[in-house]
């Protein structure tokens, strides 16, 4: 095979065979091989088999769980992410510099650190959860323990996404409003948040996905029955227990599949959206 | 910086203000200061003699040893594969690229126990190569080379994705200029090319390293949860937790709690180096 | 300039190069030429035997010391017996397994050819240095009155009892359960072997069936193995009820104490026979076979049968045992496998598959 159009048409930079054979190489070896394995396994099973798997009681009230929580979590790191970007770009106050490193906690923690501190914390005997157990509010072994443990790790996605979105947004625009008679409401709920929600919808896409397929974090304080705190990653690891591999892929192959098709219609809202305002993304 | 021009004094009320503020500040302490706390709290909770001994007994020593084993075989390659696909994604245009740059943010998207059920999958022995690798006396799964290759996968685009965009960015002329001075491909690029992205280098070879020693997921499902053996931290931790030894659970904890703030202490001090060295490439 | 496809297929062969050179001397760190200074055994085990084996270990390490002058160390894997069995047979390279019945290691034998298929037959009693049985474990003061597996039904009772497809004690427990209501309704499970009671044998198994269905409907949560089933039931207060091995639960009062829970021995129970083999490939890989058979063998020892019963096993050579530890372990009316399946492949394929086993058709826990 010859070398690629590119560098026929004019100079090129040297390295390009070198690179990028490497880079598909590693690819392959790490990503593409192993993905494809998944998807025969799950695309050469038995029908039937596929379908008796899936229809289990317990996978369904897992993948329930699991999309619910996620969507909530995502959702959630919405609200208090956009708050949260907003004020540190937006506003000065003490330790301000502080909280923004700190957003990153989630990304830079690993999840199993981050799993046994969250079931500490909200047990029935820890600092958070011997207050609300009392009162009714299962903060662990429950769905909202669950809910609590995603939206810890989905938040920085949507605050990293929307803090440069926040700082590029054009003053102007605002100041053009608020002259024009718009109240400070007004404003943002027509002018300031419509340019934001390209970035809002990023973050709570990345948000979703992570929380998808969370793990680590999740385990500790879910609690794990099955039918009512089983996610999905662990039904699966559950199913490689008891050898049933086929078993473990089909489900894997549903988590992955719904996983990557809510991102590409996320993409496509969001692109939909960007022809509809004409702005630019 | 554009925030300066904009002092929210003259456009949000100071009620908004501090609400928003108060929301952020108690949201962030609960979400993740709290944590933060309880992993060393609860560590150091039973005395510094159980911390120690925590951190020093054979399990812990050899948990360690396999993380940093681990981490030291993924990173210098995830280091090598991040420059290689930056070069080939920013300094050519070819087809398939962005299908190619989305490709290597895959591991987000995917669940770290999928990525270890493929390669189990792959190399396991009732897998496509397990068998024909056991006949040569490799093994793969339930063994270092697994836990080695699980987090190969889920650090690998952490190098790539910083220098990507910083290259994209700083586009090709200083090579090109380099070439036509009658630099090699090897001169522009380690004198040329290198010392512009050095810091963002440096970041992300810190954050592979912290997820690598840091991931759960994939690795529990290809190793053997071998205490001594096949025990990372993560694993150890877990091991350790769900047996109610819980003081060492902590211990074993903080010591990559340490690493992941470290890891943003750098973080914040590379992104003002970095920051510094662009506006000083703007300026000339 | 080299094309990138050029660069693929030499990467592809440089691995292969790297990989043939690097891993195929020693998976172990043991050198095959040469005499080792330490020697590592891999006992890979099912899960609650891990302070038996922390003590037994320890008295093997010394006891070959003084024989050979060797240094042993033993690494130790617990975990549920079948989750075990599937990860000796996918590569864990164990040099002995001590699990939670022989269908595991059959199975072992089978897929994998690392033993050999008359493994049983090595060591004395069926390679079973010592036995246990099914009890339940309560809370003090027993407030559901749970006496027997009939109140195990009872009103707002839940049990704690592992996955049978991944823990052995599990199976134990599930069989009898299941050995349970067959006895009741035929009175003696001899009739199960007896062809002219066919018809009564049908009618008993259709409502062990619905016992064992009922019963698992009442479990909260389905652990891996009896160790984490132990935890469910004692660190996370979960139910009202543990199943699980006679030793195990002498170990929990011995670490809660009786303040806490409460030992309850039932009308009937299995007797169940844990066995113990040398994975003769790996440990001739290892070139550890001598001592593997070694370490085995202790078991039987004077020695190794007194560390059993103070463990709460119950030990095969009770002449050496003294009578007052020997007093712990009740007298329980007890059937063995044998009664209720010709083996553990029948067991296997009756109750325990994939889909159209009994287990899986029977549970379905209601949310």
């Amino acid at each position: 095979m010859r070398t690629s159009k590119a560098s026929r048409r004019r100079p090129q930079l040297p390295g390009w065979g070198l690179t990028f054979g490497f880079t598909i190489f590693y690819l392959s070896i790490v990503v593409l091989i192993p993905l494809l394995a998944l998807f025969l396994k799950s695309i050469t099973m038995d029908w039937s088999e596929f379908v008796a798997t899936m229809s289990h009681p317990r996978v369904l009230a897992a993948i329930r769980l699991t999309f619910g929580a996620s969507f909530l979590a995502a959702l959630i790191n919405v609200v208090f992410g956009s708050i949260t970007a907003w004020s540190l770009i937006r506003y000065r106050f003490p330790l301000r510099k502080l909280l923004d490193a700190l957003v990153d906690l989630p990304f830079a923690m690993p999840t199993a650190v981050s799993g046994i501190a969250l079931a500490t914390i909200y047990s029935h005997t820890g600092l958070v959860g011997s207050n609300l157990f009392p009162l009714g509010i299962k903060t662990a072994n429950s769905g909202l323990g669950v809910l609590i443990a995603l939206i810890f790790i989905g938040f920085p996605f949507v605050v990293r996404t929307l803090q440069p979105a926040i700082e590029d947004l054009d003053h102007e625009m605002e100041q053009a409003a608020a002259s024009l008679g718009a109240t400070r409401f007004q404003t943002v709920m027509k002018v300031t948040i419509p340019s934001l929600l390209p970035a809002i919808l990023t973050g709570f896409t990345l948000a979703f996905a992570r929380a998808l397929g969370e793990y680590g974090s999740v385990i500790f304080i879910a609690g794990n029955l099955p039918m009512k705190t089983e996610i999905a990653s662990l039904l699966i690891v559950s199913r490689l227990d008891e050898n049933d591999v086929a078993g473990a892929s089909a489900i894997a192959f549903v988590l992955l599949t719904a996983t990557l098709f809510i991102l590409l219609l996320i993409q496509a809202i969001g692109w939909y959206f960007n022809r509809r305002t004409g702005r630019q993304t | 910086m554009a925030n300066d021009k904009l002092k929210a004094d003259s456009v949000d009320p100071w009620w908004v203000r501090w609400l928003l503020i108060g929301a952020t500040v108690g949201f962030m302490v609960f979400l993740l200061v709290l944590p933060l706390g309880v992993i060393f709290w609860e560590a150091i909770r039973k005395g510094w003699g159980v911390y120690v001994k925590a951190l020093t007994d054979r399990s812990a020593r050899n948990a360690i040893m396999l993380s940093l084993v681990a981490a030291g075989i993924s990173v210098p390659l995830n280091f090598l594969f991040g420059l290689a696909a930056a070069w080939a994604t920013t300094k050519y245009t070819f087809p398939g690229k962005s299908l190619l740059i989305s490709m290597i943010d895959l591991p987000f998207a995917i669940s770290p126990i999928i990525a270890g059920l493929m390669y189990v999958l792959v190399f396991g022995l009732q897998g496509w190569l397990g068998a024909t690798l056991a006949s040569w006396g490799i093994q793969v799964i339930f063994a270092v080379p697994g836990v080695v290759l699980a987090t190969i996968f889920v650090t690998f685009p952490f190098v790539a994705r910083e220098l990507i965009p910083l290259m994209q960015e700083q586009g090709s002329e200083e090579e090109w200029a380099a070439i036509s001075l009658g630099a090699s491909g090897w001169q522009t690029f380690l004198k040329v090319t290198l010392p512009n992205i050095k810091w963002a280098i440096l970041y992300g070879v810190l954050l592979c390293n912290a997820r690598a020693m840091g991931e759960f997921g994939a690795v529990s499902v290809v190793s053997s949860n071998i205490r001594g053996r096949t025990n990372t931290i993560p694993l150890q931790i877990d091991a350790l937790y769900n047996d109610y030894n819980t003081a060492a659970a902590f211990a074993l904890a903080s010591i990559l709690a340490t690493l992941g703030i470290i890891t943003l202490i750098a973080k914040t001090l590379l992104e003002q180096k970095i920051e510094r060295q662009n506006g000083q490439e703007e300026s000339t | 300039m080299k094309s990138p496809w050029e660069v693929w297929v030499w990467s592809w062969l440089a691995v292969g190069a790297v990989l043939l050179v690097g891993c195929s001397d020693g998976k172990n760190g043991a050198s095959g030429a040469g005499e080792p200074v330490k020697k590592t055994l891999l006992n890979v085990s099912y899960d609650p035997t891990r302070e038996l084996y922390a003590e037994f270990n320890q008295a093997f390490s010394t006891h070959w010391k003084e024989l050979r002058g060797e240094e042993v160390e033993i690494d130790q894997s617990h975990g549920g017996s079948g989750k075990q069995s599937r990860a000796v047979i996918e590569g864990l390279s164990a040099d002995v397994v001590s699990l939670a019945l022989s269908g595991d290691i059959d199975t072992i034998a089978k897929k994998s050819g690392l033993l050999d298929a008359d493994w049983q037959q090595r060591f004395p009693n069926n390679s079973s240095p010592y036995t246990s049985t099914i009890v339940f474990l309560v809370r003090k003061g027993n407030p559901k009155q749970i006496r027997d597996w009939g109140d195990l039904l009872g009103e707002g009772v839940e049990v704690i009892t592992p996955n049978p497809k991944t823990g052995g004690g599990a199976r134990w427990n599930y069989l009898a359960a299941w050995g349970y209501a067959l006895h009741r309704e035929l009175g003696d499970l001899s009739a199960l072997k007896d062809p002219a009671r066919e018809g009564d044998v049908r009618a008993a198994t259709e409502k062990a069936k619905a016992f064992i269905g009922a019963l698992y409907q009442r479990v909260p949560v389905l652990d891996t193995s009896a160790r984490a089933a132990t935890n469910t039931f004692i660190q996370r207060n979960i139910g009202d009820v543990l199943l699980t091995w006679e030793n195990e639960a002498f170990l929990a009062l011995r670490e809660l104490g009786t303040d806490q829970v409460e030992l309850v021995v039932p009308s009937v129970s299995i007797l169940a026979e844990p066995p113990v083999a040398v994975v003769n490939k790996n440990a001739a890989e290892h070139g550890n076979a001598e001592v593997a058979n070694a370490y085995l063998e202790y078991l039987y020892s004077d020695v190794g049968q007194q560390i059993i019963a103070k463990n709460y096993y119950r030990p095969r050579r009770t002449e050496v045992v003294e009578p007052s530890v020997l007093a712990r372990f009740a007298q329980v009316n007890l059937f063995a496998l044998s009664d209720l399946v010709s083996g553990w492949e029948e067991a296997q394929e009756v109750h325990f598959k994939d889909r159209t086993g009994i287990f899986d058709l029977v549970y379905q826990s209601k949310p």
